[in-house]
């Protein structure tokens, strides 16, 4: 039970956050749902995590098989294992959604991001910028003489990492797309 | 094409409102016999008779309300039948594709407001896709959990024609929910059946919506195991009210033995039921030493909220059929010796006659007026609805119900107001049924205005309403809770109820003391045509039984407890 101390009739908790979990772990999962490409299906999808209060950390969908009319919405979710599975369940309950991949239970799978980050400076702040960038494999995409915009595509955690090299470089602004992934092999 | 497309699915009855956006389909159910339009006063009673309708003969009910108002007044009612798994087909009209998002007269984002409380919806932009839509939203009403389905039709492509889709040539193969149970799983609650020593059926509304199969097999499976049986709210009469193994109700007012065999049980076998919070009571207190089995059609019902050791998934009568197969193949073995001493640890908690109450003096307990109003009515054939609150759950405790589809209350989402028109839509479908809502004066007076319905169609409903001059569950949790405190709990500038129902051209009685009570309620089923029942009962009555929130099964508060700031602590703030 949680450790709430509630005063009789004056608490703002939800009765919700008295609900015992069976494992107190969060976890981090990536899901890979295929659904119908009709109108609304997305707003079905995030109504659903809203209403039911689970998270959402990232999010992307796109058409993936146009005569099919398929969209693949990938949904990197954390939640205990319980509500990991309720949101499976959930997801299936929708009735344009065709399937539900739990990426992360499923096997291996390549998980892959791509950012656009504009850094501003001049003198040694933009070559060390440059620099970085090249390590971490990032293009060029826009230059001028006080600022690039560096394309890097990679992992969120190496996209957090180069975001946070650049921050005393004079990092601007920063767009990324969200998780896609894959299950690896066949 | 609508007219055509919901003949083909066998529809006889429509519940609906005309308006502006829906004209064109009003126009064809004009020029047609096949299909019989109710015109209702609110749209809210709209699809609490389609949902009574539906309840009562296991087909889906059907409503035809314009754009704007008349969807956003059926919110209720879908939100309604979405929690108790009713399945509905809503059909809205809506403005010209043209004028969507201009914010023009009587427009609303129907399919948006709809969304979350729908099983699904359509907003249908093109006539050639609009008998094929309506073909499919009968399939996804109907099929696996059942629901209520939304379809938005605007004006234009009402007036548009194009070539009708029959049914058959429908494609509606993607939603298939699964119905057959895994074997594996059969296997284990088998294995369960035939050692468990305190074992309990739990069942659910999810065996009535299975079918009369499920409630058959039900029965077969009970007799044949001799298990105690319990169930909720929404499964009363899927197991006979009069069987040997039958509990009673159980949860937050159910009754004390059932509880108790729930709290103590070693196997809990769950069917089509999802462990409401109306019926854990306390979670991590609930049934402490049990072995849970679940079957249920929703896998998202499963591990929801309690954790299940032997989880099925499908339809109830598919799985009940194997169950009982396996069973009776391996020599339909219990353990005699453990059900005994169970049986007679719950005939012990069955002496407590935890419904016991002493009607005495002038005034009559609402308990004694439910009693004597199935003392006179049981073996009738007679269909029983509920608004919410007290009375609901005295009726569920002093009624005993046969059979399926034969009790329909608002349960999941507890909408007073919810029994008068589900009375009027039972009564369409069964016209020569004896049909009474089991009322209380402020749930009753919430869709008042549909007498006006009950009036036009000749429909006989027997409105029996327990008239506390209270809203007596309000008033009954501010006694428990907020220390006698009844902030705006009573019922002021009440009407006169008979000479309301007089006003409507229906018949009013009025009934106070116990001795003409008998008399009064055969007065009231006797008389052809609508009767509004005004039974004056005892004001500070308390629904007893009860499982104070946040509380274990085995904490019940028995009729006398004391019932002051009885709840508590974590309990406070559960609802």
């Amino acid at each position: 039970m949680s450790p709430l101390k509630i005063k009789k009739g004056s608490s703002k908790h939800s009765a919700y956050n008295l609900r015992p979990t069976f494992s107190d772990v969060q976890e981090r999962h990536t899901l890979a749902v295929l659904v119908e490409n009709e109108p609304g299906v997305l707003a079905r999808v995030i109504g659903l995590f809203s209403g039911r209060g689970y998270n959402i950390e990232s999010l992307t969908v796109a058409e993936v098989d146009h005569k099919g009319h398929l969209s693949r919405i990938t949904i990197v979710t954390t939640g205990t294992p319980q509500v990991i599975e309720q949101i499976k369940a959930q997801l299936t309950r929708i009735v344009p959604v065709h399937e539900v991949h739990d990426l992360t239970v499923e096997g291996a799978f390549v998980e892959r991001e791509l950012a656009l980050i504009k850094v501003a400076g001049k003198g040694d702040d933009r070559v060390e910028a440059l620099r970085l960038a090249d390590v971490f494999r990032a293009h060029v995409v826009d230059s001028t003489l006080e600022s690039f915009v560096f394309q890097l595509t990679g992992t969120p955690d190496k996209i957090d990492a180069f975001a946070d090299l650049m921050r005393p470089l004079g990092l601007v602004e920063i767009a990324r797309t969200g998780v896609a992934a894959l299950s690896r092999g066949t | 094409m609508v007219v055509q497309a919901l003949i083909d699915q066998g529809v006889d009855t429509v519940f609906g409102y005309p308006g502006g956006a829906v004209l064109p389909i009003y126009d064809e159910i004009f020029q047609q016999n096949s299909i019989k339009h109710v015109l209702v006063r609110h749209e809210q009673g709209a699809v609490h008779m389609a949902e009574g309708y539906a309840r009562s003969t296991g087909k889906p009910g059907v409503v035809l309300v314009t754009s704007g108002p008349g969807a956003t007044n059926a919110v209720t009612g879908l939100t309604d039948a979405l929690l108790d798994s009713i399945p509905l087909v809503v059909l809205t009209g809506q403005v010209p594709t043209f004028m969507i998002g201009s914010d023009a007269f009587q427009e609303a984002d129907t399919v948006g407001i709809t969304r979350p409380c729908t099983k699904h919806n359509w907003l249908v932009k093109d006539t050639e896709k609009l008998s094929a839509t309506i073909h499919e939203g009968f399939h996804v009403a109907k099929t696996g959990r059942p629901g209520p389905v939304l379809i938005d039709i605007p004006k234009d492509v009402q007036f548009a024609s194009a070539e009708y889709q029959p049914m058959q040539k429908v494609s509606t193969s993607h939603y298939q929910p699964v119905i057959k149970g895994d074997p594996k799983m059969i296997e284990q609650l088998v294995e369960a059946i035939e050692n468990a020593a305190r074992p309990v059926f739990y069942t659910g509304g999810g065996v009535i919506n299975s079918g009369p199969a499920a409630s058959q097999l039900l029965r077969e499976m009970v007799e044949a195991t001799g298990f105690p049986i319990t169930s909720t709210l929404m499964g009363l009469g899927a197991y006979p009210a009069s069987g040997k193994a039958w509990l009673g109700m159980l949860g937050m007012h159910g009754l004390y033995e059932a509880n108790m065999a729930m709290h103590g049980c070693d196997l809990m076998i769950n069917i089509g039921a999802r462990f409401d919070d109306r019926i854990t009571g306390r979670l991590d207190a609930f049934s402490p030493n049990s072995k849970k089995a679940h079957i249920d059609i929703d896998p998202s019902s499963i591990n929801k909220v309690i954790k299940t050791d032997i989880p099925i998934v499908g339809d109830v009568a598919y799985v009940l059929e194997d169950v009982l197969n396996l069973w009776k193949a391996r020599g339909r073995k219990v353990n005699r010796d453990g059900l005994a001493k169970w049986w007679k640890q719950i005939e012990e908690w069955r002496a407590v006659d935890c419904l016991k109450f002493k009607q005495e003096g002038a005034v009559i307990k609402p308990q004694y007026a439910l009693q004597r109003l199935e003392e006179l009515t049981k073996g009738k054939d007679r269909y029983i609805c509920t608004e919410v609150g007290q009375h609901q759950m005295w009726a569920a405790q002093y009624m005993g119900f046969e059979d399926p589809n034969r009790w329909m209350t608002s349960g999941g989402l507890g909408t007073m107001g919810y029994g008068f028109p589900a009375s009027i839509g039972v009564q369409m479908a069964h016209p020569e049924s004896l049909v009474i809502n089991v009322a209380g004066e402020a749930s009753w007076l919430m869709n008042m205005q549909e007498l006006g319905t009950a009036m036009q169609y000749h429909l006989p409903v027997k409105q029996f309403i327990l008239n506390n001059e209270r809203l007596g569950m309000v008033r009954q949790w501010q006694q428990l809770l907020h220390g006698e405190r009844y902030s705006s709990s009573w019922s002021e500038s009440l009407p006169d109820f008979v000479k309301l129902a007089e006003a409507f051209g229906a018949k009013g009685i009025q009934c106070s003391d116990p001795a003409d009570l008998d008399d009064a309620i055969m007065e009231m089923i006797n008389y052809d045509g609508p009767v509004v029942f005004d039974c004056l009962v005892e004001k500070h009555e308390n629904c007893f039984p009860m499982i104070p929130s946040g509380e274990p099964h085995n904490k019940m508060l028995l009729g006398d407890a004391k019932a002051t700031n009885a709840i508590a602590g974590k309990g406070a703030v559960l609802v």
